[in-house]
């Protein structure tokens, strides 16, 4: 009864996140900025709190829509030009984890660095 | 042009499949191509008028917008895919049965197939609006060889597609019908769980923790078999608890659903029950 797997592991998971989700109700989430300049992450490199979920602001100084995108961490929002953006990222894990800009992969490349 | 053409490419391929698996699971029923067409029809000028209110949508819901639109266009395709499964369940396998005897045309009535556009259109259109941004950002850039990157990316894109669907038409018939609905609860189950990463990422909804897993390194997302699966299966190198959580109900309700619909009504006779599904 592959049903019943399914709906005690869901159960198991749903007691498990729980746990989890009222460590993780805090206050207000710290925030963090970014920009976009000429198709470039600045800075490019952004270190946050591990285990935190966090708020993360991403301004697009440029005349052309970029979208934020990271397989790393599982985000993406396209960014119109000359505007701003918010996105909650974490909580995660410690170590490096990279985000580009999917317009102008060339180019636009950044690391999170959660620790 | 390449670069455009790889990124035409990667947003054409995940719609290409999700056609490829919808053209596939309406074999067999009448002028379904002029359906998938107006679907594709549909969802090329929701892109277009999507790209255009960018800058509204965005606007939405306090900044929150673009993801809350996302998530609902997902949600939506989930909620077809689950009514079309149902569906097929109480009346596929008659399905099966006439078109293995004569061979004709199935008259199949019209309800997979407007609830399937619906996906078509919605598939197009999320993956569209994001080629018409980037084009228009490559436009006002100044980039050379628009045309002839989109090109290049669409046929790539399609050709993937066709390349399914044609995999598909060879699964013996008496499977048929099993194996797409199997790939449309799987499809479902992967675009809940996509729904759910934009409202994590809107702060809708909580993650639940941290991803409970990293094969990013054996499959990464961004190569072309990860996101072929992605698209398919819904696979995710690092998921959430909440992605996860959104996968297995999606599966566990949508087969229950199938199950509880293919059963005889209780206290019909088998005769009965065959012509009371047929009307």
């Amino acid at each position: 009864m592959p049903y019943r797997i399914f709906i005690f592991l869901s159960g198991v998971l749903a007691f498990a996140a729980m746990n989890t989700a009222r460590i993780a109700v805090a206050a207000e989430p710290p925030s963090f900025r970014l920009a976009i300049v000429n198709h470039r992450f600045q800075p490019a490199t952004l270190t946050i709190p591990a285990n935190t979920k966090v708020k993360l602001v991403v301004e697009n100084r440029d005349a052309t829509p970029e979208e934020f995108e990271s397989n790393d961490f599982d985000r993406e929002k396209v960014i119109l030009p000359n505007s701003s953006a918010v996105i909650f990222v974490g909580p995660l894990r410690p170590g490096q984890y990279r985000f580009f800009g999917e317009f102008n992969p060339a180019t636009a490349q950044g690391v999170l660095r959660v620790e | 042009m390449l670069a455009i053409a790889l990124l035409v490419f990667r947003e054409v391929i995940e719609a290409a499949l999700i056609v490829s698996i919808v053209a596939a699971a309406t074999r067999g029923v009448p002028r379904r191509a002029a359906a998938l067409l107006s679907g594709i029809g549909f969802g090329v000028l929701g892109a277009l008028l999507v790209a255009l209110g960018a800058g509204r949508i965005a606007a939405l819901f306090s900044g929150v917008g673009q993801e809350v639109f996302n998530a609902g266009v997902l949600l939506a395709a989930v909620l077809m895919i689950a009514w079309h499964v149902v569906w097929m369940a109480s009346h596929g396998r008659e399905l099966a049965a006439r078109m293995q005897g004569v061979g004709q045309a199935v008259r199949a009535g019209a309800s997979p197939l407007a609830v399937l556009v619906v996906v078509v259109a919605l598939a197009v259109l999320r993956e569209g609006s994001e080629v018409v941004l980037f084009l228009y950002g490559m436009l006002a850039g100044g980039a050379g060889h628009l045309s002839a990157g989109l090109a290049l990316g669409l046929a790539a894109g399609v050709t993937i597609g066709l390349l399914l669907y044609f995999g598909l038409l060879r699964i013996p018939l008496r499977h048929f019908f099993g194996a797409t609905n199997a790939l449309l609860i799987l499809l479902a189950a992967g675009l809940a769980a996509d729904a759910m990463v934009f409202l994590v990422q809107a702060d809708l909804l909580p993650a639940l923790g941290e991803p409970l897993w990293n094969t990013g390194a054996l499959l990464s997302e961004r190569s072309l078999p990860g996101q072929a699966l992605h698209v398919l299966v819904g696979y995710t190198a690092r998921p959430t608890p909440i992605q996860l959580l959104a996968w297995l109900a999606t599966i566990t309700l949508l087969s229950v659903g199938m199950r509880f619909a293919g059963r005889p009504a209780r206290g019909m006779r088998p005769e009965a029950a065959r012509r009371a599904m047929t009307d």
